[in-house]
């Protein structure tokens, strides 16, 4: 009797095990669950991507580059001042321009060439990307990239008479740019700056002009977005009646376009014009409309690839 | 009595054991799609597409990353990401679904087959009922299946806007290419 109480427990026991068991198997038969769990063990690293539109915030340098092979005409266009009323068309009469040029050498090399019709400047840079925001198998909170520009610009001498040096029209732009995008809208950058002027207007200015930028862009819609770009300049080491450029702008995208339609108070577009050179102030309406265009042209269709 | 609870006990570890070697997979599942029209050719590639296929039941599971699609133009990645696909939204596309009447496989015979499909396709964030013609192609021990079938972007709420339309071709052609190996 004890001995079939037994063998009749054990048999329920082995039942029960046994259901559990091919419950188990009917789960891990769900292929999609397998599958979840395959892809879990291999994380991958994502990078981010698109922090902001384009290769210029409003005025000066985003994060982004242009990818490898890839060329993008940008002709840049500020008007007059908002405050020379109707006799000036409130500013539509003048303008100032930037016609460039830049190109992708790698996803992460990028070189350009530009022309400013204000101080007559020519200008070249380069920008690298130094370390990629990213998620997943590699974690990286920030974006940076390093930029140089050099600058010349071909005005008349002012001063004819004296002595004067062709190295005095050169200037230099060094900035690190750093930047998370903190969601799918919202991303912000900072940017410290040195600028170096070879000539300064006064004795007393110095050569060396430091300043830290901050930009910010806001995602209204899909294609569209709100832009803010401010630099502060430290005290001491700026030129004297210059004032910090703020410059506020709406980016649209249309297929291989992107326009920006902006306003600031820098007649300026290049780097070293925009950030040490700017003199109009928001609060007396020195205020300029104008627009980026930039148009990109792919020149060697590679398939690329992500690294993992 | 306690063979017996051996004997079952090695059925139920034997059941599991088989249960597993039916279950074929990829890391390396390849898909791509075309999109475009004659004005411009709009060609995705996806060369990281897992998948598992059940050569018993005929169950079947893809799922892939949609950022890991490339394509021959940079900008038509980064639009491809954060207009059309918004793929920090929706990371991933996925089909689970089976094969209608599965043949009887031998992997260790060579033969192909052309079966039918139907599953759920997920893209977007949004699932629609499928059914695709595929056929399976067994060599050497490894299973090819290759799938063609087109969707409509609309269906899956992806919008095209009125200035780009014309680039777009009515349906979009997904061609699925995988190559499966015994799960190990």
């Amino acid at each position: 009797m004890q001995t079939k109480l037994a063998g009749i427990t054990i048999s329920l026991i082995l039942c029960l095990s046994t259901t559990l068991v091919s419950a188990q198997v009917k789960d891990t038969t769900d292929l999609m669950d397998m599958l979840d769990k395959e892809t879990a063990s291999h994380p991958v690293t994502n990078y981010t991507s698109a922090t902001f539109k384009t290769t210029r915030l409003i005025n000066a340098h985003s994060i982004e580059n242009v990818a490898g092979g890839v060329m993008d005409v940008k002709i840049s266009h500020r008007f007059g001042e908002i405050n020379g009323g109707f006799y000036e068309l409130f500013g539509l009469d003048n303008a100032s321009i930037r016609i460039g040029v830049d190109y992708g050498i790698t996803d992460w090399l990028m070189i350009g060439i530009g022309r400013s019709s204000y101080e007559k400047q020519y200008d070249g840079f380069m920008k690298v990307k130094l370390l990629r925001q990213s998620s997943g198998k590699k974690n990286m909170p920030l974006s940076i990239s390093g930029f140089a520009g050099m600058y010349y610009n071909t005005l008349k001498w002012s001063e004819p008479d004296r002595d004067n040096y062709n190295t005095s029209r050169i200037n230099y732009t060094f900035q690190l740019l750093m930047a998370r995008k903190f969601s799918e809208g919202f991303s912000l950058q900072l940017s410290p700056t040195l600028v170096h002027k070879n000539l300064v207007p006064l004795t007393t200015d110095p050569n060396d002009l430091l300043s830290v930028g901050i930009g910010a862009r806001q995602k209204i819609t899909k294609r569209m977005s709100i832009n803010v770009e401010y630099y502060y300049q430290v005290p001491g080491f700026k030129l004297e009646n210059t004032v910090d450029p703020l410059s506020i702008g709406i980016d649209i995208e249309t297929g291989g376009h992107v326009f920006q339609f902006i306003f600031t108070n820098s007649t300026g577009i290049a780097e070293n014009q925009y950030i040490t050179g700017t003199t109009g102030k928001w609060s007396k309406g020195d205020i300029h409309f104008g627009f980026n265009i930039s148009r990109v042209f792919t020149m060697k269709k590679t398939k690329r690839k992500e690294t993992k | 009595m306690k063979k017996t609870i051996f004997f079952l006990l090695m059925l139920t570890s034997i059941a599991i054991s088989t249960e597993a070697q039916d279950i074929y997979f990829t890391r390396t599942g390849k898909i791509e799609f075309h999109s475009g029209s004659s004005l411009e050719d709009i060609d995705g590639v996806n060369n990281e597409a897992t998948s598992m296929l059940n050569v018993k039941t005929g169950e079947m599971a893809f799922t892939l990353l949609v950022k890991s699609f490339t394509f021959k133009r940079a900008l038509m990645e980064e639009h491809f990401n954060e207009n059309y696909m918004e793929s920090t939204k929706f990371p991933k596309a996925s089909f689970k679904g089976k094969i209608t009447s599965m043949p009887a496989i031998n992997t260790s015979s060579n033969g192909s087959f052309n079966v039918q499909t139907e599953g759920e396709l997920t893209i977007h964030g949004i699932t629609k009922k499928i059914t695709a013609p595929a056929k399976l192609t067994v060599n050497g021990g490894k299973i090819t299946g290759v799938s063609n079938f087109k969707i409509v972007l609309s269906d899956y709420k992806i919008e095209i806007p009125g200035v780009v339309a014309e680039k777009f071709s009515k349906e979009t052609e997904i061609i699925v290419t995988c190559i499966y190996e015994p799960r190990s």
